[in-house]
């Protein structure tokens, strides 16, 4: 039996007596083992490099940029603000990397090979929804001329914003931010089973039935739950939920519309903050039938 | 300076050895050692973009860039040219497009692909912030885009060195016609002046250069006046 052999490039330099050895012996059994005519490393030098460098690259980057505005004095806090949950998923998790591992930090810094300053690893990232919950809910609270009376919101979370423990904003299993936000704004909360549970995310992408499976769940229970209006933090939960709810229609019949709106517009419209800060025009579906309804536009 | 005192240092052109004064440009060397350039020259200042260059340095496996016409050379420089970077550059009315990201995803989706390693900007021998220029235009800042990319003389070398396999200058470019045909709108003076030139406001001068005699056009280009 003639079987393809792959040496690796040990046994052609260290090892070559197990090389011998073993193409000997399996000779004996009866198997001719036959080197591959043509072969390349087999790659472990990617495999084994734990440094995953080029995904902490581009985040980092904008760290420094952080940093910079701050020794400049454009900014007050080595602080950046971020609202959508994929990129403060993605900000957070390597600003942590790099400040967990040091020589993580040192290659990141070796293969940016930037003029601009290294990293210092003084920023902190932060969602919005955790600015405004230091301000306080009672502070919030205070700042609300048109309190939401009678809407009825699904607080929904999404899945980077909690996940995973340690990166998230609040408890993945119990988290109360979006709550204590609506309670501030006064509105009323509803609760749903998957008020945390994914969209579908990018599968919209390649495989718009799974994200619309997912996304009809949310949208049922929210439905059932006979609520008004869903609050998100993400853009793509926001299209999956909201711009593609239409289509999701067409495969769930009966189905009832409900507009899907960002946490900061609810915030504008409490704040009574004109038309063009509130943005309900770009909200799909609309969201204005529903607010003019309950004397909030 | 003089002969005597004139420094000697080694360069390989195209894996060539050659012997020249250490206070060249890359260009002057290659003419030093007997290079005649039918391409990969202009402007000889630095502004057409026409001399990219790539080498290596003794003892290092970075590749650099410079333009010819500007970098002086280094001792053990193992030099070559890269007269024309290869692109595709796509045709377009500019009157129908949109100054928004996804006209520049429409005819350079690769664009999708930047990962930020910002290897373009440490090629570019303009110093323009190259990767910001193409990141302005993946979120559709087509004003940041036009106004970052707006010294790009088009030498191509971000392009060659770009893992992604963008081609930058040509988004610099779809950038600054997005925006001066969409955003900033024609200039009144220039819409002026094609107006008179057309009225014929100028024929009669250009008549008078045009059936002057040589020596009285050079003697007259000679003492111009020039407003900077
Ligand atoms: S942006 Fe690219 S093409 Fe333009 S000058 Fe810089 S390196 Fe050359
Ligand atoms: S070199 Fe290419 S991939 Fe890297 S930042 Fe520049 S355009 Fe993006
Ligand atoms: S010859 Fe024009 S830039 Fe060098």
């Amino acid at each position: 039996m003639r079987l393809a052999y792959y040496p690796g490039c040990t046994l052609k330099t260290n090892a070559k007596s197990f090389e011998i050895s073993a193409i000997a012996s399996a000779k004996v059994l009866g198997v001719e083992l036959v080197e591959l005519t043509r072969w390349n490393c087999c790659g472990t030098v990617h495999a084994l490099a734990k440094d995953d460098v080029m995904h902490y690259i581009a985040p980092i980057r904008n760290l420094i940029r952080v940093e910079e505005m701050r020794d400049e004095g454009i900014v007050d806090e080595n602080i950046l603000v971020t609202l959508c949950e994929m990129c403060f998923n993605t900000l957070k998790r390597a600003n942590t990397e790099v400040l967990k591992d040091g020589e993580k930090m040192r290659k990141v810094r070796e293969n940016m090979e930037e003029r601009d300053p290294a990293y210092r690893g003084e920023v902190e990232i932060k969602h919005f929804l955790e600015v405004v919950k230091d301000i306080g809910w009672n502070n919030i609270s205070n700042l609300v001329i048109k309190k939401l009376k009678g809407l009825r919101i699904i607080p929904y979370y999404g899945c980077l914003l909690l996940r995973p423990r340690g990166l998230g904003i609040d408890d993945p299993d119990n988290p109360t931010i979006l709550e204590s936000l609506i309670k501030s704004l006064g509105g009323e909360s509803v609760e749903i089973p998957f008020k945390s549970k994914c969209c579908g995310s990018y599968h919209t992408v390649h495989m718009e039935q799974v994200a619309s499976e997912l996304s009809h769940r949310i949208l049922s229970q929210a439905a059932e739950a006979e609520a008004d209006l869903i609050m998100l933090t993400c853009p793509l939960c926001s299209y999956n939920l909201g711009d593609r709810q239409e289509e999701i229609k067409k495969s769930f019949k009966g189905l009832r519309t409900i507009p899907v709106v960002y946490f900061t517009q609810l915030m504008a419209l409490a704040f009574n903050l004109p038309a063009e800060s509130t943005g309900f025009s770009e909200n799909k579906p609309d969201p204005t039938v529903i607010l003019k309804n309950k004397d909030l536009l | 300076m003089n002969g005597k005192d004139e420094k000697f240092i080694t360069i390989y052109i195209m894996g060539k050895k050659h012997m020249v004064p250490a206070n060249l440009t890359i260009m002057k060397a290659m003419e030093y050692a007997g290079h005649q350039f039918r391409r990969g020259a202009g402007c000889r200042g630095g502004f057409c973009g026409a001399c990219s260059t790539i080498y290596r340095t003794k003892g290092s496996y970075k590749l650099q860039v410079a333009l010819a016409c500007q970098k002086i050379v280094e001792d053990g420089m193992i030099v070559t040219q890269i007269p024309f970077s290869p692109a595709d550059k796509k045709r377009y009315d500019i009157d129908r497009l949109k100054p928004e990201a996804n006209t520049f995803l429409e005819y350079y989706p690769e664009i999708s692909r930047c990962l930020a390693c910002n290897t373009c900007t440490k090629a570019c021998p303009q110093d323009i912030m190259v990767m910001d220029y193409v990141q302005a235009a993946l979120r559709g800042d087509v004003k940041e885009a036009a106004r970052l990319s707006f010294d790009c003389i088009g030498c191509g070398l971000c392009a060659v060195r770009c893992p992604a396999e963008i081609v930058p200058y040509n988004i610099g470019q779809l950038a600054r016609r997005l925006y001066s045909k969409h955003v900033v709108g024609p200039a009144s003076h220039v819409l002026n002046r094609v107006k008179e030139v057309n009225e014929g406001k100028f024929d009669e001068e250009i008549n008078k250069l045009k059936n002057m005699p040589k020596e009285e056009l050079q003697n007259l280009y000679n003492s111009r006046d020039i407003k900077v």
